[in-house]
């Protein structure tokens, strides 16, 4: 089956200095190279800050661009995995063991199969 | 229905499938007459029903992997599938682990265990915990839907994840248990079904995990507690508390089941907390009277229940244990020193102030203690015994 991994971490107030994401790499690195040795890594990517997040709704035809994330939360969703793993046990393994899971928390989705 | 429920990773099409093949059975059997072996009978139909639905709605490539992992599964050898603690073992096993899965909530877990293990109706369920039988079902829709979805797997985890995975499985078979044997709502002081049912399923575990501790303290704690079942309820339903119970009413055979698995549980030198539990219990059984029971002992297990398991309910009952052994004075010093906000909403905190300062003769104290506990019982027969206790000391 295949899981996104959703990295929520804590909202900051500025962005990381090149010094500090230097310093969190490694771990990242190291979260990347676990799951590709057990042939479980599909895609991942970081996103971009809530402060670039732009919205959009269609509400009777009319599209409504709003800037912002859809909801105000005190965790942001800051990355995403989407890994294969044989069962939901595996993918909590996996999300145990992401950098991610440390400081903020990690929601395991299974992703829906449509065939084809 | 554990070895299909496995097989398909889906708990209500092994349902839906097994219900189809009693109606077969129903229809075929008085025509045709009874096969040899029924329950393969069962089994077989069930499985070619599963398989035809599976096939009508071959959609996308999970759902034929499941086809391809039940056409691999053979007839298991079992006396009857209707109940799901009949099948292989590691079925059995699997089965247990899934329903008790961490990802499932807790409310959840209970309802499913009680659904898919014991076998209890939806309407029987609902019952128990005083929920529409609309709710109970959706409930268990619910979260058979979220196993079949997020792939929680019918496996027994692996040797590292054993112990958390383990306390899940003790911790809903317990709370089962103490809802039958203390029931948080209602005017019954047991609903003696849902005992009956943890136990049970406490001796299933027992039986296919016959080398972990903490079970085998588990289902002695269990069948402690539950050996003084007859004797907790007075003939008019009013409740009767440890010390004025008539210990010849005990169950001794469920105690010396309970002596017996505490003794073995404790030649794995691996103490948990129930089986610290339990030797609190046995404590209390071992003693010939109400006035010989080792309460230094008791408050020194509590002691030690603490380290492995702290919590103010824990520490609530070590300074209950002293008052006994020390007096109530130095009980409700054990009492005052307390974190009060963290058990100011539980009753029994009350309680336990209320009797340490009705034995010191401080009586509007403890008419004052004795009113908060019964303002936040909800238990009818308790809220009763304790009406009658504050009348004692002359209040109302």
């Amino acid at each position: 089956m295949k899981y996104m991994l959703l990295i929520y971490g804590p909202k900051r107030d500025r962005e990381p200095t090149p010094e500090e994401w230097a310093a969190s790499m490694p771990a990242w690195e190291a979260f990347g190279n676990e799951l590709r040795s057990h042939n479980a890594y599909v895609d991942a990517a970081p996103l971009a800050g809530t402060d670039s997040a732009t919205t959009v709704r269609v509400r009777d035809g009319n599209r409504v661009v709003t800037d912002g994330p859809f909801a105000e939360t005190k965790e942001w969703l800051g990355g995403y995995y989407i890994i294969e793993a044989p069962s939901l046990d595996g993918a909590i393994e996996a999300a145990a063991m992401c950098p991610g899971a440390k400081d903020g928390s990690v929601e395991i989705r299974p992703i829906v199969d449509l065939g084809g | 229905m554990a070895a299909l429920a496995r097989a398909l990773g889906d708990i209500a099409l092994a349902e839906d499938a097994l219900q189809e093949a009693y109606v077969a059975a129903l229809e075929r059997w008085p025509r045709d007459g009874f096969p040899a072996r029924p329950s393969a009978w069962i089994f077989a139909t069930a499985r070619n029903r599963a398989l035809d639905r599976l096939r009508r709605e071959r959609a996308g490539r999970e759902k034929l992997q499941r086809l391809t992992a039940l056409e691999r599964v053979e007839r298991p050898a079992v006396a009857d599938e209707s109940d799901a603690m009949n099948a292989i073992p590691d079925d059995r096993l699997g089965l247990i682990f899934a329903c008790c899965h961490p990802a499932l909530g807790i409310e959840a877990r209970i309802a499913l265990t009680l659904r898919t293990l014991a076998g209890l109706t939806v309407e029987e369920i609902a019952d128990a915990f005083l929920v529409p039988h609309t709710t109970m079902a959706q409930r268990l829709v619910r979260v058979k839907r979220k196993i079949r979805e997020s792939g929680i797997p019918f496996d027994v985890p692996p040797a590292e994840r054993l112990p958390e995975r383990l306390d899940d499985v003790c911790a809903v078979l317990y709370l089962i248990f103490n809802e039958g044997y203390a029931s948080s709502a209602g005017d019954r002081l047991v609903r003696r079904e849902l005992c009956d049912e943890a136990i049970r399923l406490g001796r299933v575990l027992n039986v296919l995990m016959p080398q972990e501790p903490e079970v085998m303290g588990l289902l002695a704690l269990m069948l402690y507690h539950d050996s003084r079942r007859d004797a907790r309820t007075a003939a008019d339903g009013s409740m009767i508390t440890l010390g004025d119970q008539d210990r010849a009413t005990w169950d001794r055979a469920k105690i010396a089941e309970a002596n017996a698995l505490l003794a073995g549980a404790s030649l794995h030198r691996a103490p948990g907390a129930y089986q610290v539990q339990a030797a609190i219990a046995f404590a209390h059984v071992r003693a010939p009277s109400a006035s010989d029971v080792d309460w230094n002992a008791i408050a020194e297990l509590y002691g030690h229940l603490e380290e492995l398991a702290p919590s103010p309910i824990v520490a609530l009952n070590r300074a209950v244990a002293i008052g006994f052994a020390r007096g109530p004075q130095a009980g409700l010093g054990a009492l005052d020193a307390l974190p009060a906000e963290a058990l100011a909403s539980y009753h029994p905190y009350h309680v336990a102030r209320a009797d340490a300062l009705s034995r010191l003769g401080r009586r509007a104290e403890a008419r004052a203690a004795y009113r908060a506990a019964i303002e936040r019982t909800q238990n009818a027969a308790e809220a009763a015994h304790l009406r009658a206790k504050l009348a004692g000391i002359g209040g109302r």
